[in-house]
């Protein structure tokens, strides 16, 4: 379970990023953070790995996070960075998998099983020893994610998941997200794809909760999400 | 800079290959390096004699690991010139002949500045050899066994990393300078101080971004993940052998030996 309680946020003198955030996530839950450019979205990721720290609670399973527990809470969440490149910075698809569990002391053998197993979960055999400087957009993304996998995180965070990919690699990422058992929190702009794969949405704006309810009912707001910079999905405008 | 971005990830490949080199243990490949590199550095700057048979290790290592000498000197092409430069002027202040070559009078200038000329490139040829044949993290885990200061050795390694983060950040600048400013040779001097400025923000912003992807996937300035090779007999074996070697070779000049059985 994932707790924020009274949390704010600013930079050094700044207006507040984040503004007095409450909410909770429950172990299953697939959670869609949406909001304008610069609404907090992703402070709101930072401030749970502990790569920021603000006012407030945040607990992960009931540790809070804090200096002394970064460790504890980074092996329950696994991150997936918007620039996949930023992520895979080890030569191979394969040593990149293999970095988390390694740095966690799982043995090597085991360590091994994990990657092949994800790979084989994800059909991403053949990209194990690929070259993370030779493979396309499409297959970095999916490596990322798969990085992560290999982590067996109790929560995947993702980070714009499908930007930048064309059509087939979306559909792709968006189909082996629905796949994945873990807590999910995803933020992005493409609510197509967040109405696909989460069940539940909390929009965001100038740092404040503006709604937090089920996909379906606040994706088809169009008042509200043009209220707050946004529009419908597609989907829905094309209906 | 795209041809760039490539070399520096052929340099991964290379170091992945496998050979009688590739398969040694990291500190043992380390070590020999190291003491390779200060042993041909306490040459005497006149003794090129004494000097020249130090070529031999990092040709047969070469040889041995299957990478071409010719690609070390390729690789390195950038760098190689401004080691060649140190000692350019020695010839200029040091004039007096030092020994004739037939009717030719070499000054110990010419001498001094051959032998650092032959150090540098030797020195870099060895240092190229060790990260061609060995991944960068095991370098970092063999420093890390040696007691080398945790910080230094991530300094090092995301030093290593960044350089391929801010080749590709220039690359992205220069190509988006290059389609506003058609028909410029290079990047007009008064956009050096934003443009570097700007290189420099974006490639902080990536790398932070980067480390914190370390970070949160379990790096604790420990080399757990890197690739470990024990450390065997057959690696004591080289050790003791090079070692040997370069002592041999730094106390008794082969060359004068050889000589000596030609000319009285």
């Amino acid at each position: 379970m994932i707790e924020f309680e009274n949390v704010s946020f600013a930079y050094e003198q700044g207006a507040p990023v984040i503004d007095n955030l409450s909410f909770t996530i429950g172990d299953g839950e697939s959670v869609g953070l949406i909001g304008a450019n610069g609404a907090g979205k992703s402070t709101i990721m930072k401030l749970l790995l502990g790569l920021v720290s603000g006012e407030g609670r945040i607990a992960v399973d009931g540790i809070e996070v804090n200096r002394d527990n970064l460790g504890k809470i980074r092996q329950k969440l696994g991150f997936v960075l918007q620039n996949s490149d930023n992520q895979m910075f080890m030569p191979t698809v394969f040593e990149d998998m293999m970095f988390a569990p390694l740095n966690y002391m799982v043995s090597r053998e085991d360590a091994e099983k994990r990657v092949d197993e994800v790979l084989e979960r994800l059909d991403l055999q053949y990209l194990k020893h690929k070259y993370n400087h030779k493979i396309s957009g499409g297959e970095k993304r999916m490596a990322a994610i798969a990085t992560v996998l290999a982590m067996e995180p109790e929560a995947v965070l993702m980070d714009e998941p499908t930007s930048a990919l064309d059509p087939y690699n979306r559909r792709v990422v968006i189909n082996t997200i629905r796949g994945l058992k873990q807590t999910k929190i995803i933020t992005s702009h493409d609510l197509d794809m967040i109405m696909d794969t989460c069940d539940r949405v909390i929009l965001i704006s100038k740092g404040r909760i503006v709604a937090d309810g089920s996909a379906e009912k606040i994706l088809r707001d169009k008042a509200l999400l043009e209220a707050n910079r946004m529009e419908l999905p597609l989907s829905l405008i094309h209906r | 800079m795209e041809k760039a971005l490539s070399e520096l990830g052929h340099m991964d490949e290379l170091a992945v290959q496998e050979s009688p080199v590739h398969g040694m243990n990291a500190t043992a490949k380390l070590l020999s390096t190291v003491v390779y590199i200060l042993i041909v550095m306490s040459f005497d700057k006149y003794d090129l004699s004494g000097l020249i048979p130090m070529v031999l290790w990092p040709v047969l290592m070469y040889q041995m690991s299957g990478i071409p000498v010719r690609t070390c000197f390729y690789k390195l092409r950038i760098v190689l010139p401004l080691v060649m430069a140190v000692g350019l002027f020695n010839p200029f202040f040091d004039r007096e002949i030092m020994l004739h070559l037939g009717n030719i009078g070499v000054s110990g200038g010419v001498i001094s500045m051959l032998t650092l000329m032959l150090k540098g490139v030797l020195c870099l040829m060895a240092s190229f050899l060790l990260v061609a044949t060995t991944p960068f993290d095991s370098i970092c885990a063999a420093l890390r066994s040696m007691h080398f200061p945790a910080t230094l050795t991530t300094l090092l390694l995301l030093t290593y990393r960044y350089v391929g983060v801010m080749t590709e950040e220039l690359a992205v600048m220069t190509d988006a300078y290059h389609l506003r400013a058609p028909g410029q040779k290079g990047i007009h001097v008064s956009a050096w101080g934003s443009f570097l400025g700007q290189l420099l923000l974006r490639s902080m912003d990536r790398a932070q971004e980067l480390y914190a992807s370390m970070l949160l996937r379990g790096y604790h300035q420990h080399f757990h993940y890197a690739k470990h090779i024990p450390f065997r007999g057959s690696d004591a074996i080289y050790m003791a052998l090079s070692c040997l070697f370069f002592i041999l070779i730094r106390f008794c000049n082969v060359s004068e030996l050889i000589g000596r059985l030609f000319v009285r």
